[in-house]
């Protein structure tokens, strides 16, 4: 019952419902993209610097090299949404464990855990990133870890405040006068209390992350392997002379996927929150 | 970090706000210490994880293949003793702003890192300075005409601007201004042979400042838009309405000031994230700033740039959000930051 008050109130805001409908659209190109396009995306197929339109083979026109600017977007939608949600996913990994660590023992744990939060703050995001990946390879893996390093804070902090809300609850407290062990308490009771506003957070570190990849692999530091839509951008930047829409294409599918991500992540928090809705 | 209300003391005045200013500065520059301690140790340590030393690198470029000579760099550069032993010495080293020795521009670190440093700070003040003028502006208008055609107009821009890449946003910027317009200069710092005059400069900032700067722009009027609809609703503006303030009056004084704090608060948080970002750009518009020093070190595996600019950049996020805690505190006597 609760379940569908929340559905209901998700899909009453109409942005969050657009953005859902088209972030599907984004991950079933991502799923099926081998379907709609079985060669390899980064194979030559036609002349060189097609507009868009120019020729009805390839609706999004052909990048420097000849190569289908459709076909690399669709099969670039799963390298980003893969980086985006894998990235997010150590994200919260860390942050939760940090912060459930640090709102359920408090004391020295929580200034320790806190002040290392603090660290990662200072520390500059992108800078650290760049430097991790040169160092330790540019990998998809090492990609995804190094913007999960630099974006578990927020969530840390979070799931500290809501451990830190629950931990003395009479539900804790009568678990634990039954003996039942902290880490017990911690991960089958108060974490599924405290997860809900982490979720949202998850979200939004998920567009975060997408345009943190895009930014390493415009710089040329990706992975070579992977045709993501940021080297794409960055492919294309020497022609913006001729060819701009090269540059464009791959911007506007980044643009376009961070922005419904946006509007779930707000979408959810409403949700979750109705009482700040009309904010 | 800033504005933890620890409780709801009475407003300081006069010389009381001025000690509580300084006390809050010293506890803040004694918790600044192992801060910094940990960015320099978890640097170091990162860059140790880096396969072949950049001594190799550095005698592969400069084709030295005498045994002898290699081995008087091994000295020089310190790489014989054991790891904790040469981060020992990098921190005493640091304690005397020495920062090492960069070989490729073949000067001190820290003179290599001062040289680009002012066209970096350059840019990531006025995208800053742009990015809290707009913010605030549409911020204020968006919540002023709340569900209004304006008010769309606004959320609808900032959430545009929120979620395109900086780099994109510059290179289409230059499509636009300057391969179809020709109003703006492509990239650099100063025309190709000019001596850089300050309105040369002005005019190549703009796109640069705009591609970095309206991201922060659009989180800025979100902010602001739903802090000054917070604030407005509290039980002091009702009264100030009450004793017959107009309604334009009460927003400047009473509802504005009140809701700088949110905004104040994430510049200090978003400082580091600002310097990053300018890395970005700085590469679109080949501005000749400590980003593309960076860039240019990282690809060369020019380590002890890397690391110094690390350094110096978390020394520049620290200052800021101390000074962050400044403004807070000048903008609202109430809280004791702890």
């Amino acid at each position: 019952m609760q379940r569908f008050e929340f559905l209901g109130r998700f899909a009453r805001n109409r942005g969050a419902l657009v953005g859902a409908c088209l972030i599907l659209v984004v991950a079933l190109m991502a799923v099926f993209a081998s379907v709609f396009f079985p060669t390899d995306p980064l194979r030559i197929v036609g002349l060189p610097e097609l507009w868009p339109g120019e020729d009805p083979e390839f609706p999004l026109g052909t990048d420097s090299l000849g190569r289908d600017i459709l076909s690399m977007i669709v099969h670039g939608a799963r390298a980003t949404l893969l980086i985006g949600l894998f990235a997010s996913a150590v994200a919260t990994i860390i942050g939760v464990g940090v912060g459930a660590v640090a709102g359920y023992f408090g004391g020295w744990v929580d200034e320790v855990a806190m002040r290392a939060a603090e660290l990662f703050q200072t520390i500059p995001n992108l800078i650290f990133v760049l430097t991790i990946v040169v160092i330790l390879g540019s990998t998809l893996t090492n990609i995804v870890i190094a913007i999960g390093i630099v974006s578990w804070t927020p969530i840390a902090r979070m799931t500290r405040a809501e451990f830190l809300s629950l931990r003395d609850r009479e539900f804790v407290q009568a678990c634990r006068s039954m003996g039942m062990s902290d880490f017990r308490i911690i991960v089958s009771e108060i974490l599924p209390n405290a997860l809900p506003p982490v979720i949202v957070l998850s979200s939004l570190v998920v567009a975060g992350a997408i345009l943190f990849e895009s930014a390493v692999s415009f710089l040329g530091l990706g992975d070579p392997n992977v045709a993501s839509w940021g080297r794409l951008v960055g492919d294309g930047r020497q022609l913006i002379r001729s060819s701009w829409y090269i540059c464009a294409i791959p911007g506007i599918a980044i643009m376009i996927t961070v922005l419904c991500l946006n509007l779930v992540g707000d979408g959810l928090n409403d949700a979750l929150n109705p009482k700040l809705r009309d904010r | 970090m800033a504005g933890e209300l620890a409780s709801p003391t009475p407003a300081l005045r006069g010389s009381a706000r001025r000690t509580a200013a300084l006390r809050l500065l010293r506890r803040r520059l004694i918790q600044a210490v192992p801060l910094m301690l940990g960015v320099v140790v978890i640097n170091f340590c990162l860059i140790q994880m880096a396969p072949g030393s950049f001594l190799e690198l550095m005698t592969a470029e400069n084709q030295v293949s005498d045994p002898a000579t290699v081995e008087l760099l091994r000295k020089t550069y310190g790489l014989e003793d054991p790891v904790w032993m040469q981060l020992l010495k990098y921190i005493w080293a640091l304690l005397h702003f020495d920062f090492g020795f960069s070989y490729r521009q073949n000067m001190p670190v820290i003179q290599a890192i001062w040289i680009h440093l002012p066209a970096t700070i350059l840019l990531m003040v006025s995208s800053i300075t742009l990015a809290v003028t707009i913010g605030v502006a549409a911020g204020v208008v968006a919540s002023m005409k709340v569900r209004t055609f304006w008010d769309s107009l606004v959320s609808i821009a900032a959430m545009f601007f929120y979620a395109a890449p900086s780099f994109w946003l510059g290179i289409m910027m230059i499509v636009l201004f300057s391969v179809k317009l020709g109003w703006l200069p492509v990239g650099g710092m100063m025309k190709i042979g000019g001596s850089g005059g300050v309105l040369d400069i002005l005019h190549h900032l703009i796109l640069p400042t705009l591609a970095l700067g309206l991201f922060y722009a659009a989180i800025y009027t979100r902010v602001m838009r739903s802090s000054m609809l917070e604030v407005a609703q509290l039980d002091f503006v009702r009264t100030a309405r009450a004793k017959g303030l107009s309604r334009n009056q009460v927003t400047i004084h009473h509802v504005l000031r009140n809701a700088l704090l949110p905004v104040v608060t994430i510049l200090g948080v978003q400082m580091g994230t600002v310097l990053a970002g300018s890395v970005v750009i700085e590469s679109v518009f080949s501005w000749p700033g400590v980003g593309s020093l960076l860039f240019d070190s990282v690809s060369s595996r020019n380590y002890p740039v890397v690391l110094g600019i690390m350094v110096l950049g978390s020394l520049v996020v620290i200052a800021a959000n101390i000074a962050v805690d400044l403004v807070y505190m000048w903008l609202d006597p109430r809280i004791e930051i702890r």
